[in-house]
């Protein structure tokens, strides 16, 4: 068990290497969720004025709660392709033959994303801040330190499963947009009744839309244990399914 | 010259449809962008001030055109680095080809590529109900406007991409694109857009070329429009072209 445990952590502390190792690569997925959030409450801030849009009057207070997912997305999504790279090079190969269980091989990878993910969110609260975002409270801030780690692991599951499968960096992409399809077909722009009737029907039944709803609670009015109790749920069984599937993977890999 | 130019763009061509990493910024991403606005944002047409559209989807046709336009500019930048890192672009350097047409060939696949990705959106949006109000002429009009932006904005990644030498600079400025375009009227006209994006977008040359692509799609033809797109064009073109020629003569040296 503590052998498991100084793999896991050692395998941790290589991945946030990374980000100051190859600086280059990681920069982007820091400050991308911040120009999302800054860029779209520049384009699209007028929705409030719309009829029925209720809300804050504030757009990047709306919003933020995507940009934070947008941050899990972004990180767990580099998670798995720097695991295809990783695969490519041989590097992963040499970690399977070790006398290590696989599953904390897995564990490693991903845990580490939820530890990654806390810059580009520090980044963009701050950024935030500045720009009008409102206080969550606490309670709010409790749940984002909750939920968007946990989400970024989510998001590296999916990406190790996929990196696993294909066992290539050309896989990105594909990881890249399921993430993306996930985080921004909800009610991400505006409340469920202003979408378009197709996104509010994929919306209405896409589990992540559930997350995003009790991180904007803290946003726009105050935290309720019936907002937050359907992202809690949703979030660990996200987490168990597709870390099902990733630990699948693994278990396959050269076999 | 202008077989070398030919041949080097068919393979630059051959080359974006082999890596999925390069053709899925291109289309993939714009497409799924384009979804979530016209489906997230589609109340907006209801503000007041908002032109008078057919729909949002017929307003939003331009903006995803713009988008793909740059990244496609971006990958062809990022295609280059990578040619320079494993040494293709010095066994051309040494061979007797004009110069030039290493860049040229480059900014020729890009420009295919525009060529490819304005008949994808028209697709796209003739399948799911928008019109170009301008009619074949409006069609023809946007098949060249929007191959030669993006030409244009191959022309900035080629000079960043021979400055740098490296893939993972060019992809760094991927965000920067966002910025870009969220700082124009690509998504949403300028009357509405919130400040500082409001008065950075009336001198973005991007605003000029996306209105002008626009014009045809929501509306008719005028002349006022299509010279301030091809003057947006000739704006950044020219900018790219001369860094283009700086970078290749300090690559040149260095080589």
């Amino acid at each position: 068990m503590t052998q498991s445990i100084a793999v896991t952590g050692a395998l941790m502390r290589r991945a946030l290497n990374e980000v100051v190792r190859v600086p280059g690569a990681a920069v982007p997925g820091v400050i991308a969720p911040t120009i999302f959030l800054l860029g779209l409450t520049a384009a699209f801030g007028k929705l409030t004025e719309v009829r029925g849009f209720g809300g804050p009057d504030d757009y990047i207070s709306f919003l933020a709660p995507v940009t934070l997912l947008q941050c899990a997305g972004f990180t767990g999504a580099a998670t798995g392709v720097n695991l295809a790279r990783d695969i490519e090079q041989g590097w992963f190969d040499r970690l399977l033959v070790a006398p290590t269980p696989r599953v904390v091989l897995l564990g490693g990878v991903v845990l580490s994303a939820a530890l990654r993910v806390l810059m580009p969110v520090a980044f963009l609260l701050t950024m935030g801040f500045v720009f009008g975002l409102n206080f969550p409270g606490f309670d709010g801030m409790l749940l984002i330190v909750v939920l968007v780690p946990a989400y970024a692991i989510v998001a590296a599951c999916w990406g190790a499963s996929i990196a696993l499968r294909f066992r290539t960096q050309a896989a990105g992409p594909l990881i890249q947009s399921v993430m993306f399809m996930f985080i921004l077909f909800t009610a991400s722009y505006a409340p469920l009744d202003l979408l378009a009737p197709w996104l509010e029907a994929v919306a209405r039944v896409n589990p992540v839309n559930q997350v995003i709803e009790a991180l904007r609670a803290g946003f726009v009015a105050d935290v309720t244990w019936e907002e937050t109790w359907p992202g809690l749920v949703t979030v660990t069984g996200m987490t168990l399914f597709f870390g099902a599937l990733a630990l699948r993977g693994i278990q396959r890999t050269g076999r | 010259m202008t077989a070398v130019v030919a041949a080097l763009a068919r393979r630059s061509i051959r080359q974006t449809f082999r890596r999925p990493q390069f053709i899925a910024p291109i289309l993939l991403m714009p497409t799924l962008f384009l979804a979530v606005n016209t489906g997230g944002a589609d109340s907006a047409t209801t503000l007041p001030g908002f032109p008078d559209v057919a729909g949002f989807l017929d307003f939003e046709l331009a903006g995803a055109m713009m988008q793909a336009a740059m990244l496609a500019g971006v990958s062809g930048g990022i295609a280059l680095a990578i040619d320079i890192e494993i040494g293709f672009t010095d066994r051309l350097l040494a061979a007797p080809i004009a110069r030039p047409a290493i860049v040229l060939g480059r900014l020729g696949a890009t420009a295919a590529m525009g060529l490819l990705l304005t008949a994808w959106f028209l697709a796209l949006g003739f399948v799911f109900g928008a019109q170009v109000q301008a009619g074949a002429a409006g069609v023809l009009l946007i098949a060249v406007l929007v191959p030669l932006a993006a030409l244009a904005f191959g022309s900035v990644g080629t000079a960043l991409a021979l400055w740098a030498g490296r893939a993972s600079v060019v992809q760094g400025i991927f965000p920067l694109v966002f910025v870009v375009v969220f700082l124009s009227s690509a998504f949403f006209p300028r009357e509405l857009l919130s400040e500082p994006a409001a008065s950075v977008a009336d001198y973005n040359p991007m605003s000029f070329i996306a209105e002008a692509v626009r014009d045809p799609i929501i509306g008719g033809i005028t002349a006022t429009e299509t010279m301030k797109g091809l003057l947006g064009i000739a704006i950044v073109a020219a900018i790219g072209s001369v860094l283009s020629s700086f970078a290749l003569r300090h690559r040149l040296r260095s080589a």
